[in-house]
């Protein structure tokens, strides 16, 4: 699952908080942004750093189908709930240019902010995320919950698909019947009950190695030459577009 | 049940509905950690992991299926500590899997923790019912009220940024009215097991098995 496996890529250079620090300021200010020439820089720019990140283009369209299911959602039903001019009719409703256009740019600012979350949040390690936050004030507890729910993750999930294949040998197929909803409950509960036996194990393995609330920081970012470039150009970035949408 | 990056902060309605999320979020990450201890974090973070590896059980409807959401079963487990467990999950889907977005984390993490905090308050007491009937029963209506206000406050965030949004609105509401009974029926067997297997994860006494 390491992203940066095949050779570090021209972001992989840039320290991962101002990367984040990058991400939310971007966000902040497309989200507001509604004219097309801003929202057009805006994807720009998220494409370009998408081509610096290192992920690759089959991995980038895959993490962004769920958002534009969304979106086509909305650019069906939207238009059929807007006043202003109307393109046609479907059945009792009435199909509205403004509608459209509004779907349109949602669209355009979803897949803007989120492709370049992908490009310079996603592409880092989510332990570097959660090693980057706990610089930010973020309540210690908040970041140990982040990086256990990391660790435990496909460790739960494997426990799932196991116990998954249990079912399935005994010759279980779901329908939709009593017995499918007995079985996937029984399954939800056994699943909880192991998940809770082995935090146990974990806490008492914590605790024979003296843990007591603190994770130590091993190592430390370093904020170079480099990074007070990056953080330059994406201000420019962003000034550029808010200078196209409030001119 | 997510609402999209991008979709609501295009009005200042929508602006405001996206503020009032993140504010509910606050709060009750706040309250939900101050009730955590440290040595709770662990178990915590597993269960949520374990509802995360849920959600992805289909269940057949018709030519289709739909997903376990169980916010009902996450607030009678979790209590307070839906907020925070939520906020990460939620938090790792954007990371992960694209699916919601900065902007609107703190939106999507209040509709589905409020409906869990609500659970927790309303059927707490109920599912230490004596009988196994009753504890199935409330367990129930418990995972049934969860995932419909769960819907009911998707449908509001929408309703409420805007005109355009009611289309959207009613469509997602009644995408979720179809699900609640299947997720009732889960969340009442998930419980009356878990009542005979491991009551403490519900603080609850045993119930007694035949």
């Amino acid at each position: 699952m390491d992203p940066t496996a095949d050779g570090p890529a021209l972001l992989d250079r840039v320290d991962p908080r101002s990367r984040i620090l990058a991400t939310i300021a971007f966000a902040l200010v497309v989200s507001v942004v509604n004219r097309p020439p801003a929202l057009l820089a805006a994807l720009a720019s998220a494409v370009v750093s998408a081509a610096f990140s290192g992920v690759g283009l089959r991995d980038m369209l895959r993490r962004l189908a769920p958002l534009n299911l969304f979106m086509l959602l909305l650019v069906a039903l939207m238009p059929l709930s807007s006043g202003g001019r109307q393109l046609g009719t479907v059945g009792p409703f009435s199909y509205s240019a403004d509608g459209l256009r509004l779907a349109l740019t949602i669209a355009a600012k979803g897949n803007a902010i989120v492709l370049l979350l992908l490009a310079l949040a996603g592409s880092l390690d989510i332990n570097t995320v959660g090693h980057a936050i706990s610089h930010f004030r973020v309540p210690d507890k908040l970041t140990h919950l982040l990086l256990f729910t990391v660790r435990y993750l496909d460790v739960l999930r494997r426990e799932y698909h196991r116990l998954r294949a249990a079912i399935e040998v005994r010759a279980f197929r779901p329908g939709v019947n009593m017995h499918t909803y007995r079985t996937y409950g029984r399954l939800v509960g056994m699943l909880l009950v192991r998940s809770l036996d082995r935090s146990e194990r974990v806490v008492a393995a914590m605790k024979c190695r003296g843990f007591h609330g603190h994770f130590y920081l091993l190592d430390h970012f370093h904020y170079s030459r480099r990074d007070a470039l990056f953080a330059a150009a994406a201000a420019a970035v962003l000034a550029g577009i808010a200078r196209l949408e409030w001119q | 049940m997510h609402i999209a990056e991008g979709a609501l902060s295009g009005s200042l309605a929508g602006v405001a509905v996206l503020g009032a999320g993140w504010a509910a979020t606050a709060l009750g990450t706040a309250i939900g950690l101050r009730r955590m201890d440290y040595e709770r974090v662990p178990q915590v973070a597993l269960l949520s992991s374990a509802f995360f590896a849920v959600s992805l059980i289909p269940i057949p409807l018709g030519v289709t299926s739909v997903h376990l959401v169980l916010c009902g079963l996450v607030g009678l487990v979790l209590g307070w500590a839906a907020f925070p467990a939520l906020l990460v999950a939620l938090f790792l889907q954007v990371l992960i899997a694209g699916a919601g977005g900065p902007t609107t984390l703190g939106l999507n993490t209040a509709v589905m923790a409020t409906p869990a905090i609500a659970v927790y308050a309303i059927f707490r007491r109920a599912v230490h019912a004596r009988s196994e009937t009753a504890t199935f029963l409330s367990a129930f209506a418990a995972g049934a009220l969860g995932v419909l206000l769960g819907a009911v406050l998707n449908a509001a965030a929408l309703a409420l940024s805007g005109r355009e949004f009611q289309v959207v609105a009613r469509a997602a509401l009644a995408a979720h009215l179809v699900i609640a009974p299947f997720e009732g029926l889960v969340t009442a067997v998930a419980v009356v097991f878990l009542r005979k297997v491991r009551p403490e994860l519900l603080d609850a006494p045993l119930l007694a098995t035949h």
